[in-house]
């Protein structure tokens, strides 16, 4: 087939509706003021429901990390942060999105300024210190959702905690907005966010067809939605025009790369500044990344979400996710997923800039090697800030990992 | 007194080599612990020795497979420590919840050392609400029940009561000798209360109780004698150190060497461990939690009342008003901050405090080290200039 006619029918519809969404969005929440509109910033795992509920704008400077990553702006900022005084070592989105915040720099000219900051820990402990510094610079009100780590268990006391919690979040959005909770619109919300999450694993799910109707590049996209949208109508239409779009895709057997040879799982943020030369990269080598832990992780814990109860499964469902779970938890997800999507390889992005992502990966990739018989390649990088990334090194590797890759698929398998 | 600190010297040295000679010798069995968060009182209770880790001093083998390069090398060295097995003669270790490092630390721990038990003790980040306070409590009563599992112990109200007064005790002699050196520095060096401080981490506490209060008898003893010729030690710069971690038993002597000299510090190898606890846990509140039998709530209460760590949370302004406003208590005339590499609670804070000190015309200077330190040259031009600065 003609290349250009080829890549035309790969190219994903929705993108365009996408692009159309994400810019009214930033839109409306830079236009919040005048339209006499509280915005409200937000960790990427943050309880977002009761801000949408309230008609509070939830703003993400994660997102806004990736958006400065990808327009290539990250080292500018970080190293803006570092004449700030703040450690090159630190997560390159607090780096650049501290920084971005007092010159209003990055992609879009800065976030609209916040009326309140609402900090859920279930990420990481960065976003504490981060949220703390953005509280003293803008000196809005600050609510810390703490959500204790589950190294094995979630217990009892851990839930009340978190319960309780809940009833302080919405406490606290009260009194900044001056307004009632509204539980009827709650509890759509609640529904709602539900839904968004179903339609999205519905999307990622669809990757287990061969060939992959989309790959984990396409994922880290499509995932602004369920992340900044998530419990609105908005995100659920979205989801479902996409979900369609897939399905055609696998009925046409349309997939994400020309000739899918091998399928492979991605660990960690995506390197935002490389997504396109990393994609073209494993693309050339018939190589698709069919899932990864990432965009997977904002439908990870449905299984806890109750769509009739949403403020009480909330706690858990906010509790234990991907990242605030132990290690040996974490290898047995990846496994699933290796079986899930029938991967033939791990690709592991050690990242800099992501402590809790990045700090036992080693043991991951042991684990899940030898329970599923798969070989796995380590790229050390950073997910903003581009000095951490070693063009040619990272080349050789990919490379040598995709021939051992297409050696191990052209050997006879083992009776 | 010397005869003490050669004691407390070989065993901050040489903790591990401590645990087993107090297990030889009394039976007593040590519990690691990682953070000074740690609820110490409970494995006191149960009839156990808390003993800190900080890691192994030599060459990391081990380690790498496990983590990255950019991992502070405190949790690197504890890591290679207990892989290496050096830590088989604990019964056990115990892992508070602090910072996404010591997080995975504590995973790695349970998946690849296997002696003795695992314990995590998934405290609160955010200490400020009633409900943090009362998961706070919650997370000791399950670390009671947890180590009473683990040693086969009951542990009583009044065991509790006991080890929270023996823990009182060894916190309020530390902190009658850092008042005691901040009066005169010159009674003992830098290096000399850091091994103090150590040695009081690792040691049987009633053994370190005992050692405290003679050393602080000795030193107030020698206070009269020095005041007597006023004078010592008024020509070094009074400093105030300020960070995670130190581990390096020759640090203070460059900085004294420089013309310098700590007086008192926020680290959590120093005064975070007592202030505070010391001071006020004695008061009214055990007086009321006695009539209402519950010792635990005592003792979350002094922690959640310390010197908070910049892993959590007490405020948005709390540590830049502590830390100037113990450079005025203090008598200090500067600030040194000592930054573990990769520490980011510590190096996101660093800004904002630096913030808080040039508003108030305090000069401060930033050692970000690993360890081992780096070549002593380097450190004693920095330390150098510094004090010539001020």
């Amino acid at each position: 087939m003609n290349e250009h006619i080829d890549r035309d029918r790969r190219k994903i519809k929705a993108v365009k509706k996408m692009k159309e969404i994400m810019t009214f969005y930033y839109i409306d929440a830079k236009t919040a003021a005048d339209n006499n509109k509280k915005v409200a910033w937000i960790t990427s795992g943050g309880p977002v429901e009761p801000l949408i509920a309230m008609d509070i704008i939830p703003v993400y400077p994660e997102n806004h990390g990736a958006m400065i990553g990808a327009s290539k702006m990250g080292v500018e900022l970080c190293e803006k942060a570092e004449a700030m005084g703040y450690a090159g070592d630190l997560c390159s989105y607090a780096r650049s999105d501290i920084s971005c915040a007092t010159v209003n720099g990055g992609p879009i000219g800065g976030l609209p300024k916040p009326d309140m900051l609402i900090c859920g820990n279930n990420i990481c402990g960065t976003v504490l210190k981060w949220y703390e510094i953005q509280a003293r610079y803008f000196q809005v009100p600050l609510f810390i959702f703490d959500t204790p780590f589950c190294h094995t268990r979630f217990h009892p006391e851990m839930r009340r905690y978190v319960r309780t919690q809940v009833d302080e979040y919405i406490e606290f959005l009260e009194t900044v907005t001056g307004k009632k909770l509204d539980r009827d619109r709650m509890n759509e919300v609640g529904r709602l966010s539900v839904a968004g999450q179903r339609l999205w694993q519905a999307v990622l799910d669809t990757a287990t067809h061969k060939p992959a109707p989309l790959s984990a590049f396409d994922a880290f996209f499509h995932l602004a939605l369920i992340v900044t949208l998530r419990g609105t109508r908005q995100a659920v239409d979205y989801y479902e025009e996409l979900l369609a779009e897939m399905n055609q895709r696998v009925q046409d057997g349309i997939g994400a790369v020309p000739e899918e040879r091998h399928r492979l799982l991605w660990d960690n943020l995506p390197i935002w500044y490389r997504t396109k030369w990393l994609s073209d990269k494993f693309a050339a080598h018939g190589a698709c990344l069919v899932a990864d832990t990432y965009t997977s992780a904002w439908c990870g814990s449905l299984r806890y979400m109750d769509e009739n109860d949403f403020l009480e499964s909330m706690a858990e469902g906010y509790t234990r996710i991907y990242l605030n779970i132990g290690v040996d938890e974490m290898a047995r997800m990846v496994g699933e997923m290796v079986d899930k999507y029938d991967a033939q390889g791990l690709v592991m992005h050690s990242n800099r800039s992501c402590k809790p992502y990045s700090l036992g990966q080693y043991d991951i990739q042991r684990r899940v090697e030898a329970a599923k018989g798969i070989p796995s390649l380590m790229i050390e990088a950073d997910m903003c800030d581009e000095r951490n990334f070693s063009e040619s090194q990272i080349e050789t590797r990919i490379e040598a990992f995709l021939e051992l890759l297409g050696e191990r698929r052209d050997m006879p398998r083992p009776m | 007194m010397r005869e003490i600190l050669q004691t407390m010297t070989e065993i901050a040295a040489a903790p591990l080599r401590y645990a087993r000679r107090l297990q030889s010798e009394t039976g007593k069995r040590s519990v690691g612990y990682v953070c000074s968060y740690t609820p110490e009182e409970i494995i006191v209770a149960a009839g156990a020795n808390p003993l800190r880790l900080f890691g192994v001093t030599g060459e990391l083998t081990r380690v790498d497979a496990h983590l990255q390069s950019y991992c502070c090398s405190l949790v690197r060295c504890i890591l290679e420590s207990g892989l290496k097995g050096d830590t088989d003669c604990l019964a056990g270790v115990v892992f508070p919840h602090t910072c996404d490092s010591m997080q995975r630390l504590s995973d790695l721990w349970r998946l690849n050392v296997t002696t003795g038990f695992h314990l995590d003790a998934v405290l609160p980040v955010k200490l400020t609400t009633e409900s943090a306070r009362e998961y706070y409590f919650d997370v000791l009563r399950r670390f009671r029940e947890d180590m009473e599992r683990e040693s086969g112990v009951e542990i009583t109200p009044g065991d509790l009561w006991k080890a929270y007064e023996l823990m009182g005790q060894v916190r309020s002699l530390l902190f009658r000798i850092y008042a005691l050196r901040c009066a005169e520095p010159n009674l003992l060096s830098g290096d000399d209360l850091l091994t103090i401080v150590k040695a009081s981490m690792i040691m049987d506490r009633r053994q370190a109780a005992a050692m405290l209060g003679e050393i602080a008898a000795a030193l107030s003893r020698e206070t009269q004698e020095v005041t007597a010729f006023p004078g010592t030690g008024k020509d070094r710069k009074r400093l105030l150190m300020v960070g995670g971690v130190c581990n390096h038993p020759r640090l203070h002597g460059l900085i004294e060497a420089a013309g310098g000299v700590v007086v008192w510090d926020d680290l959590c190898t120093g005064a975070r461990y007592f202030q505070d606890t010391a001071d006020k846990t004695q008061g009214d509140t055990r007086e009321t939690a006695a009539r209402e039998g519950e010792p635990l709530r005592v003792i979350a209460e002094s922690y959640l009342q310390r010197a908070v760590c910049p892993a959590k949370h007490a405020g948005l302004t709390s540590r830049a008003e502590r830390i100037v406003s113990l450079v005025r208590d203090k008598g200090a005339r500067g600030v040194i901050f000592l930054h573990l590499k990769f520490c980011d609670p510590h190096a996101f804070d660093y800004p904002y405090l630096k913030t808080a000190l040039d508003r108030e015309k305090i000069p401060h200077l930033m050692l970000e080290i690993e360890d081992p330190l780096p070549a002593e040259g380097q450190l004693r031009t920095r330390l150098e200039a510094f004090m010539e600065m001020i």
